[in-house]
């Protein structure tokens, strides 16, 4: 503190403190600076319009705006979390879980439903990165299992949005066999030659990626995503040298061959819908 | 001998330099001296056993990585009669820090995979520490693929600390090359028994870790993340390791518990690598008693008990 901040009484400086612009009705793209209408961002799908960077979306907001209007249902609602290890780090796995609840309003890090895609019926299934970085647990495994058998008992494809930091470390090896339950469960709709369409948003690493994230008969990114198997800190840390720019970027993993597409959100309602015609043999609508 | 004692291991190491100095002197024919070491070996031995009755699980997982565990192609000659190196994934490389081939079991023909740490630096670099790179997975498919159209059961001994973090395995899609393992083999059409022999590090030994039947030593590990890996995360400090360690339920004790772990495999007192010979006689013996038992099943009884077992993995409520 300096001398002339000292001399300044204090109830200036708690109100100069305080002051802020009302809650969020003007946002800031962290890419372009661009000062941005809070609602028609949101319009726009969280892309800024100024320069199309990709800012993240709530799981709920994405889907019921992927699939068509008043077309979902929320299917493996009743799926809530165990604590089998009683967790306790510096807090409570328990309480972890219900701060995680009352900032999302969701039960836990998956949320899947079923609906129409420009009139095609499918599943969509979407990480939500604010519940405990997405991270996949017991309940994310099991609803994403719940998707798959939804998919295969009423022959329609699956899409799902990933965003997670990998495997929810509060679970110990419960989570890391969700690895191992979910890819099996896409196995399952590859014998059942159901598309399964996986989208990778920013970010998702670890234990998500290194199962369902990278196992989509298409593997589509979200511009300029992170996407990858081990964070760029832990490389850092492993190979000590400075990464290449735009590393584990979603424009290098296209480049690298390790997805099939880039697609801006805004075009991805009708893009995955013409892919998945295709795939499953069904006309394109007259209009 | 040098047996490199951990930490908690001290007093043994102690008592066991006291016999070897006595050893030495013992040749001078004093009778009473070979009394003596008879008492102190004695007394090491009850030390030990004290000592190991009580471990935490991070002295369990300092046993797991102890630099003379041994190592896969430390048992092959010890569990099979014959073993054929196969090498390379056909598309990039050949990673040294996965190897198998065909060997035989007992008299029947199997397909070993498993990590390979190495023993001196530069073997150690040579394998990169038991961690392998995208290509060491897709060698380890080529192999079960291969195993699945000759009909051979495979048999996996996990130990590594995790697949490799590094520029090119990111180039070559680390993620893909796992996830692809785990995809295949729940549905490969061959018995899988799959042992945790030391350290089982996240989806590193999930690769070649999804099975039929699930063994692990007494004091090997198998989580999700390592001890200092979730320290550093959720304690914002690599020195809570030891409390990470507890808190996962690493050890194969706590996991069979969990119902995560068919059979644990009992090791000589000490740890596997005091007594490598009975450790190999015992997980040779526990291994072709589950292949076995899988040969016999009808293969649809095996895979669809197979696809049972992985939906069923998780503890959640179901309102």
């Amino acid at each position: 503190m300096t001398w002339f901040e000292k001399i300044i009484p204090s109830r200036i400086k708690t109100e100069r403190r305080t002051r802020s612009v009302p809650e969020g009705l003007w946002i800031k793209c962290e890419a372009c600076d661009a000062v941005l209408y809070r609602a028609e961002l949101e319009r726009n799908l969280n892309v800024c319009p100024k320069c199309s960077h990709h800012m993240r979306i709530g799981a709920r907001d994405r889907l019921t705006r992927f699939l068509d209007p008043g077309s979902s249902v929320e299917i493996a609602v009743g799926i809530e979390a165990e604590d089998p290890l009683r967790f306790r780090d510096t807090k409570r796995y328990k309480d972890r879980l219900l701060a995680a609840q009352k900032v999302t309003g969701e039960r836990d890090a998956l949320i899947v439903m079923t609906g129409t895609l420009l009139g095609l019926e499918l599943v969509a299934a979407a990480f939500e990165f604010r519940f405990m970085g997405g991270s996949m647990g017991s309940v994310v495994g099991e609803r994403f299992a719940r998707a798959a058998s939804h998919c295969v008992k009423h022959r329609m494809p699956l899409v799902c949005f990933s965003a997670s930091g990998g495997a929810r470390m509060q679970e110990g090896l419960f989570s890391l066999l969700q690895m191992a339950k979910t890819s099996a469960a896409i196995a399952e709709l590859g014998r059942e030659k159901l598309p399964f369409i996986s989208v990778l948003t920013d970010p998702t690493t670890g234990g998500v990626s290194a199962s369902l994230a990278t196992l989509g008969d298409l593997n589509i990114a979200e511009p300029r995503a992170l996407i990858g198997f081990a964070g760029p800190r832990v490389i850092h840390q492993t190979v000590r040298e400075t990464l290449p720019e735009g590393f584990q970027r979603a424009e290098f993993l296209l480049e690298h061959g390790a997805v099939d597409m880039i697609v801006d959100r805004r075009e991805q309602r009708e893009r995955i819908a013409a892919v998945l015609r295709m795939l499953m043999h069904v006309a394109t609508p007259a209009n | 001998m040098d047996l490199n004692f951990l930490d908690f291991e001290q007093p043994i190491a102690e008592l066991e330099a006291k016999i070897e100095q006595l050893s030495y002197v013992g040749n001078d024919a004093e009778v009473n001296i070979a009394e003596e070491i008879n008492r102190l070996r004695m007394k090491s031995r009850t030390l030990t056993k004290s000592i190991f009755s009580n471990l935490t699980s991070w002295q369990i997982a300092q046993l797991a990585r102890h630099p003379q565990r041994p190592y896969t192609l430390d048992y092959v000659p010890l569990l099979f009669t014959e073993f054929q190196e196969l090498h390379g994934d056909r598309m990039y490389a050949d990673d040294a820090a996965i190897v198998g081939g065909p060997a035989r079991l007992e008299g029947r023909p199997v397909m070993l995979i498993g990590h390979q740490k190495g023993r001196d630096t530069k073997e150690r670099v040579r394998r990169n520490y038991g961690m392998p790179k995208p290509e060491g997975y897709r060698k380890a498919l080529r192999l079960m693929k291969l195993a699945e159209r000759y009909r051979l059961p495979v048999v996996t001994l996990i130990d590594t600390p995790g697949a490799y973090p590094g520029v090119g395995s990111e180039e070559r899609n680390q993620s893909e090359a796992i996830a692809r393992n785990l995809y295949e083999m729940a549905t490969l059409s061959v018995p899988i028994v799959s042992c945790v022999i030391g350290e089982g590090g996240s989806g590193g030994a999930l690769a070649i870790g999804v099975c039929d039947q699930l063994l692990m030593l007494q004091y090997s590990v198998y989580s999700v993340i390592s001890p200092e890996g979730c320290a550093s995360i959720l304690w914002k400090s690599a020195d809570k390791r030891e409390l990470a360690a507890e808190a996962m339920g690493m050890t194969a004790e706590r996991l069979a518990k969990l119902s995560l772990v068919d059979e644990v495999v009992p090791e000589p007192l000490g740890g596997a690598h005091r007594e490598p010979l009975v450790m190999a006689e015992r997980l040779r013996s526990a291994l072709s008693r589950q292949v076995e038992v899988l040969c016999n099943q009808p293969l649809d009884t095996l895979l669809a008990t197979r696809a049972q077992r992985l939906r069923s993995f998780g503890v959640y409520r179901d309102a």
